[in-house]
């Protein structure tokens, strides 16, 4: 049996040059929280946000299933440790909460490139070709490397992906992974969003077989701030009771079979398929 | 000029008339299949048969199949036609029909096609049983209830 993939936002940090909470910076009207779990919670079967202990009743954080770091000072392995010590079983798909830039396409490509036998599969900054340690995954074993790492006097994970030998594979988008700390830089990428934030499109979705049952309709126009059909099955599922996953069903785009992460417009038309029995 | 028809039908298939659509001068060989509604799936008793599409895109890819038929194979003539709605047992569900010059190409052709329509078509098979149960066949086993992990599945 593979291990789960679950998910983790790391909102512990200090964000000291920042001066503010970096996970309650809002970008085109959300806050970095809630976009990081909306990302992070279409790729996984479960999501957390891990945070510190005094932390756990802040308004921008209580919405939200929490890990609680248990070792203060010691950067964000403290928050991964915490969490491969809940669900030692479990994969981690680790992000950090400072990357507004972050897009859809650059996490689909990390759980599609997922080196489950690697200890960790992460992605060469193209910067300086170093591994990008907080937007990675870690499999279950790297939990007793890096409980080892860390009785050494270590707590730099890029360099513990290094020295493992962890996957390492390149961003489908440079800039997805450019981190904010600074006031200015914020204010960089918020306009940058904002400049990017598409109104929320126009969509007609049409169901079959037991989708059909399970929406009670056939058809539906309706508005959606999903960019891929990935994300609108997974906001459809809040709304009915489907018992498909995504991984048995197939995409449809306008009457042609259709990638998961394709970009949706105003105007398409979106059918889910489930597993076909013809003939 | 080969002639290409993937249909789909809400009444009876006419096996006659779609055999003889197939007829042509130049071929000597001509292979049929036909998939009939039976009474038992996987040791319950059916009593009927719900066959659903998604039509805009079955009968675009169905097309390609038969025309990826006839270039492989070489026949001269193939067709398909697909039931939907209500079928009793018995009923034809689906005919898949190929024309050639030899009967070996007809013969390929024509199974070519039954197990790509079965494999990559929109289509949905609800199964009404004996007992009063019902469901749709390939979807009611990968369903993932809340809170476990699913499994991977095959498609087809």
């Amino acid at each position: 049996m593979d291990a789960p993939l679950y998910g983790l936002v790391l909102t512990g940090g200090r964000s000291t040059r920042m001066g503010q909470d970096k996970a309650a910076l809002a970008y085109a009207g959300r806050t970095q929280l809630e976009r990081a779990m909306a990302l992070v919670s279409a790729h996984v079967d479960r999501a957390w946000v891990s945070v510190r202990p005094e932390q756990r009743a802040d308004p921008v954080r209580a919405p939200f299933a929490q890990i609680v770091d248990t070792r203060p000072d010691i950067g964000p392995v403290a928050g991964i440790l915490a969490a491969q010590q809940s669900q030692p079983q479990a994969a981690w798909l680790v992000l950090a909460c400072d990357l507004p830039l972050l897009d859809e396409a650059t996490l689909a490509h990390l759980v599609a490139s997922r080196a489950k036998q690697a200890v960790a599969t992460a992605y060469r900054s193209s910067r300086d070709g170093l591994p990008e340690p907080l937007c990675a995954i870690y499999e279950p074993r790297s939990h007793a490397l890096l409980e080892s790492y860390l009785q050494g006097g270590r707590n730099c994970p890029r360099k513990f992906l290094i020295e493992t030998g962890a996957q390492l594979i390149d961003e489908p988008n440079p800039q997805a992974l450019d981190n904010v700390n600074t006031p200015s830089e914020y204010g960089a990428a918020s306009e940058r969003l904002a400049g990017n934030h598409m109104p929320p499109k126009q969509l007609t979705v049409q169901y079959f077989a037991l989708l059909r049952e399970q929406a009670g309709r056939r058809e539906e126009a309706l508005e959606s701030a999903a960019g891929t059909p990935r994300e609108l099955y997974q906001e459809l599922r809040q709304r009915y009771p489907f018992t498909l996953g995504s991984e048995v069903l197939r995409v449809a785009v306008n009457s042609e079979f259709a990638d998961w992460s394709t970009q949706l417009r105003t105007g398409d038309t979106v059918v889910f398929i489930p597993p076909v029995a013809g003939g | 000029m080969a002639v290409v028809t993937f249909r789909f039908s809400h009444a009876p298939i006419e096996v006659e008339r779609l055999r003889r659509m197939l007829a042509d001068p130049g071929c000597g060989g001509f292979a049929s299949f036909e998939g009939w509604v039976r009474n038992h799936n996987e040791g319950a008793e059916v009593r009927h048969l719900e066959y659903e599409a998604f039509e805009a895109l079955a009968v675009r890819e169905g097309e390609r199949i038969i025309q990826e038929a006839i270039t492989r194979f070489g026949v001269t003539r193939a067709a398909c036609e697909h039931r939907l709605g209500d079928l009793s047992i018995g009923e034809v569900a689906v005919w898949v029909g190929a024309s050639a010059p030899h009967r070996n190409e007809a013969f390929l052709a024509a199974r070519y096609i039954i197990d790509e329509v079965k494999h990559r078509l929109p289509i949905w098979k609800k199964e009404h049983y004996v007992n009063g149960d019902s469901g749709w066949v390939n979807c009611e086993r990968c369903a993932t209830p809340a809170g476990e992990a699913p499994h991977s599945h095959p498609r087809g």
